[in-house]
Parts: structure tokens; C-alpha cells; sequence
């Protein structure tokens, strides 16, 4: 495993977590990325979640398609610019990326506007993809 | 069933967290069980011991308290989230304890069903 993160990982250790279960996990993104945290800390829960071996996905809609839009600059409000944390998720075994197609319509926006590979999809298939999950945690 | 919970939004403010009680009462009423709640975002409020609402008003922290005390509810806090809002443990209300996100994870696998109360 070689991920020491105990503190965060809440004092589980990984080399005696034998249980074997693999659950699909999907983390939703719905909000934008600066504005509120939500987006922040949901990629913090997304990183935690690699260690475990788990089944992750992330899916982006509504204003979510926003915190993977290539060009972020946020020195003027101060914020910290999580952007490039999107690209390392690909280190953590987290590739499957999934984007709404209705969101980037509705919002000007293509997959060439991503700052990360993505699967795009319509609506409907997207809810198949939520059906098909053990845990869907939205933020 | 076995229901894992999770909080992500603060007390009074918003009602998710009146929801995620609501729930979690009337599951364990009809013979579920109720492992894990855990607290996330501004959902760490929940555990603040220096939460005072008026006298006419339902105290949802001490709530919360005899909920988990009666029926032995591991009430977990997000350590990072709870640091950035200046919950620790001089000030977290007994009967919550500070760990990390791993707790949630490990609350997913071993639950039939995570429920999610936010915004």
C-alpha cells in the first residue's frame, strides 16, 4: 500500500485491512470550486478513499463541471488554486472520470476545456452509472 | 439493515442535520442499526460542547449525545474539517470523537447503505 496517512485515515492501518470487500464508490461534484469548500474537502474525501482499494469514480455535473476547467487563477480572491490535485488523481489509480454532456452544453464548455481526461456522457447514462454504485456520497 | 450516516452541513442553519437525526431515530425504531454518523464540512458544528440555542429551542448537539449514548452510535469528526473551524478537543461535546476520513471510507464498506444529508 505505502500510503501513510494514519492520522487521516483515522488510525486504520492498511497492511492489516484484509477484509477483501470492494465497493463502487462515486463521489459527485456539483458545485463550483471556489464560492463555498464543498469542492475542496470532496476531493480530500476522494483521496482518503484511494487507500482503501477500493472501486472510485468521480462524476462532475452542474456547476461541478467547473472544478476541472482548464486555466484556474484565484490569487485575487486569495483562495488556493486545487486544480492541478485533479491531475494527480490518475497516481491514485482514480481514472474514472465522468462528465455530465447536458453540463458542458449548458454552460459553453467541451471536453478540450478540461484540465483532465473525462469520459463525457448524457444524463441518462450518467444515472445508470449512479445506479450501478454501492455509495454515492454528493457534494 | 445496517445504516451508516453522514452530516455535512452545520446545526440550525440548515436542516440536513435535523434529517440526518430524524432519520437516524426512526431507523433504529424500526430495528435497524445505526454503527457510525459521521461529520463532515461544516457538519463538525455538530459536535461544538459550546453550542447554547435559547430555552424554547431543541438542543441538537445533547440530542444528538443521547441518541448515541442509548444505542452505542460511534459519532466520528472530521479532523481536518474540524481543526479549519476551530472544533478540537477542548471544545468537542462528549460522546463525539476527532478521527479521520478513513472512518467514513471504512463506514461505506462495512454498512449496507451510506446516507448522505448535506446541501
Amino acid at each position: 500500500m505505502g500510503v501513510e496517512m494514519t492520522e487521516a485515515t483515522g488510525g486504520i492501518d492498511f497492511e492489516d485491512e484484509e477484509s477483501g470487500v470492494v465497493k463502487k464508490f462515486m463521489f459527485v461534484n456539483r458545485k463550483a470550486p471556489y464560492g463555498t469548500i464543498y469542492a475542496l474537502e470532496a476531493l480530500e474525501v476522494v483521496l482518503i478513499s484511494a487507500a482503501f482499494d477500493q472501486d472510485v469514480s468521480l462524476a462532475f455535473l452542474d456547476d461541478g463541471v467547473y472544478q476541472i476547467v482548464k486555466g484556474q487563477h484565484t490569487k485575487a480572491i486569495d483562495v488556493k488554486n486545487f486544480s492541478p490535485t485533479y491531475r494527480a488523481l490518475e497516481g491514485y489509480d482514480i481514472e474514472k472520470l465522468y462528465v455530465e454532456k447536458e453540463s458542458l452544453d449548458q454552460r459553453g464548455l467541451t471536453e478540450a476545456d478540461l484540465l483532465v481526461d473525462v469520459q463525457v456522457m448524457s444524463s441518462a447514462d450518467m444515472a445508470k452509472m449512479m445506479a450501478e454504485q454501492d455509495i454515492v456520497i454528493s457534494f | 439493515m445496517k445504516f451508516a450516516i453522514m452530516v455535512n452541513e452545520g446545526v440550525y442553519q440548515h436542516q440536513a442535520t435535523d434529517s440526518a437525526y430524524q432519520f437516524a431515530k426512526a431507523a433504529i425504531e424500526k430495528g435497524h442499526e445505526v454503527p457510525r454518523i459521521f461529520f463532515y464540512h461544516d457538519g463538525v458544528y455538530n459536535a461544538s460542547s459550546l453550542t447554547e440555542p435559547p430555552q424554547d429551542d431543541r438542543n441538537i448537539v445533547s440530542r444528538w449525545q443521547k441518541l448515541a449514548k442509548e444505542h452505542n452510535i460511534d459519532m466520528v469528526v472530521c479532523i481536518a474539517a474540524a481543526l479549519r473551524r476551530g472544533i478540537k478537543e477542548s471544545n468537542l461535546a462528549e460522546g463525539f470523537r476527532i478521527s479521520g476520513l478513513g472512518q467514513l471510507v471504512e463506514a461505506g464498506i462495512q454498512a449496507d447503505r451510506l446516507v448522505v444529508f448535506g446541501d
